[in-house]
């Protein structure tokens, strides 16, 4: 091979790798490198926020779901409640509505009895006051002459038996 | 590791590798028996223009010599090869900036005239020099050689001037450097202006970059210590990258063979051994200096061999990523050559195909070999900075 002298090839190799080095270091591999490294780092970042969003609507739609069963649920909850509380209701007005008429009727009973006694009572005071006057009547009729006192009063002096 | 998953890609490479290694050990046998040859006949024609003037100096016809072409394709010169026309090379020439026993000396390539044989003497404020297969000599000095001198004169250190010149593979790095970071500079324009999904350019390179992020850095770093590392393996990942396909293009301003040149993959393999080493932590020291559940009478066995552990590595680096690129570059160079060896246009359609099939695949392993290096320096760097905290 027809080589020049080495040290020409050796020197001018060395300087210009190393100012060539340099160079591109500085002026290339730098803001290749860092753009290379922040745009990957943006389209992670991008990848990763929008794995978030979809977690995020995942989660959403799964609140949304789990709001309308509640809710859902709810209402069941509410109607049967309602429902309940109307039987119950009327149940218990029912009952009352019994016991209501029982009192009623145990309360006119016990006024009828008050009210038949009272008048039983009167009615044997008028009875008596009845009778005794008839009796009074009929005493005057009969002891009017002196013939039937004196007949009452044998009669009387008859029933009683003297020993 | 990530290397086991990918078994057709390392299939490739050792097919190369193995290839690779093929043609290593037939062109020093070709090229020795050649070097005399182009040297006798150059002195004899360059002898022969002067006695019979410059016209006849043409028509002698060379035989072609492929060892010759492949060597100095895949080799670095001081110009800008472009075309040959008419017999004339055409160049562009690059700046030659020397280091002489009288200091700096900055001229253009083109004084030499295209000369490689050492016959051309040029006069730079009073010093003479010369120039044999792209090596810059002191003229004085490169007379008293031996031909076994010449031929390894990148290291006759006192017999030449220090060259600091801006070859083809330097002009080529520089270019790429260029491109590469206007590019990255546009990609990162662009994200100030638009933070949404990348378009055009970034929508382009940003997978590259993450690649290299997710694939690379983080699985053999770590998470928390690969953002620091990062640039260096994107850098080193482009760089080597871009500079195999410019290799790739067979015309000028590209077509140099930068990666498959020793002394860059040298370079690029030493930083990566620098940044392990700086970025040691405790345990990779320790594994080094005390290997835990070893016994300490073993220590002057087991450190020897971990140090060597610690330079093979990078070593490794530096000859996978220099025999792959410069093996593809024979392959291809050898199939064109075939066309001038057989000298028959039959053979024009074959080797055709055949190098279109060899670019291709050379494609790839331009790509595959970055992908390498760069997941191999992240190994080593993963190694360096883990934390053991089991034992």
């Amino acid at each position: 091979m027809q080589l020049t002298s080495p040290e020409s090839l050796i020197f001018w190799t060395t300087i210009i790798f190393i100012v060539f080095f340099f160079l591109l270091a500085k002026f290339a591999w730098k803001p290749i490198l860092g753009a290379v490294k922040s745009r990957e780092e943006s389209i992670n970042e991008a990848l990763a926020s929008a794995e978030a969003a979809r977690l995020e609507m995942q989660n959403l739609t799964a609140d949304n779901e789990r709001i309308l069963k509640e809710a859902r649920a709810e209402r069941d909850a509410m109607l049967k409640e309602a429902r309940e509380m109307k039987e119950q209701m009327i149940a218990e007005s029912k009952n009352e509505a019994q016991e209501q008429g029982q009192k009623l009727i145990a309360q006119a009973k016990l006024a009828i009895e008050n009210e038949k006694n009272a008048a039983m009572a009167e009615l044997k005071s008028q009875v008596s006051t009845l009778s005794l006057s008839i009796a009074e009547k009929l005493l005057k009729e009969e002891l009017s002459n002196k013939e039937s006192q004196t007949k009452l009063v044998e009669k009387l002096l008859g029933d009683v038996k003297l020993n | 590791m990530i290397i086991s998953n990918k078994p057709v890609q390392y299939l490739l490479v050792t097919l190369l590798a193995l290839s690779s290694s093929i043609n290593f050990a037939s062109t020093p046998v070709d090229s020795v028996s050649v070097k005399h040859e182009t040297v006798e006949s150059t002195e004899a024609s360059h002898t022969e223009a002067v006695g019979h003037g410059e016209s006849v100096g043409h028509e002698i016809e060379k035989e072609f010599n492929a060892s010759e072409l492949i060597n100095s394709h895949i080799g670095d010169s001081h110009d800008f090869h472009i075309a040959d026309w008419d017999g004339h090379p055409i160049s562009f020439s690059l700046p030659v900036i020397l280091w002489t026993n009288n200091g700096l000396e900055i001229f253009s390539s083109a004084k030499f005239h295209h000369d490689n044989s050492g016959e051309h003497v040029v006069d730079i404020n009073g010093q003479k020099l010369v120039r044999y297969k792209e090596i810059i000599f002191y003229a004085d000095k490169f007379e008293t050689m031996t031909a076994d001198q010449k031929n390894t004169g990148a290291f006759a250190f006192d017999a030449r001037p220090l060259d600091f010149s801006i070859t083809k593979n330097v002009f080529s790095m520089l270019m790429s450097a260029i491109i590469l970071f206007f590019l990255f500079f546009a990609v990162a324009r662009s994200y100030k202006k638009n933070d949404k999904a990348p378009t055009g350019l970034a929508g382009f390179l940003e997978p590259l970059v993450t690649y290299v992020r997710d694939e690379i850095a983080v699985p053999n770093i770590g998470t928390k210590k690969a953002g620091k590392y990062m640039p260096y393996l994107l850098t080193i990942f482009f760089f080597i990258w871009i500079n195999n396909l410019i290799g790739l293009i067979p015309f000028f301003p590209f077509s140099s063979n930068l990666t498959g040149n020793i002394y860059f993959t040298f370079v690029m393999a030493f930083i990566t051994f620098i940044v392990t080493t700086l970025s040691g932590n405790k345990s990779y020291w320790g594994h080094i200096f005390n290997t835990p559940g070893v016994p300490v009478w073993l220590a002057p066995i087991m450190i020897p061999v971990e140090i060597i552990g610690m330079l093979t590595k990078p070593f490794a680096l530096m000859i996978r990523l220099f025999a792959n690129i410069t093996a593809g570059h024979i392959i291809i160079l050898s199939l064109v050559s075939l066309i001038f060896i057989f000298k028959s246009i039959a053979v024009g359609p074959v080797a055709g195909a055949f190098v279109l099939f060899m670019s291709v695949l050379e494609l790839l392993v331009a790509a595959l070999q970055a992908y390498v290096f760069t997941l191999l320096s992240a190994l080593f760097i993963g190694q360096a900075v883990e934390e053991h905290d089991h034992h």
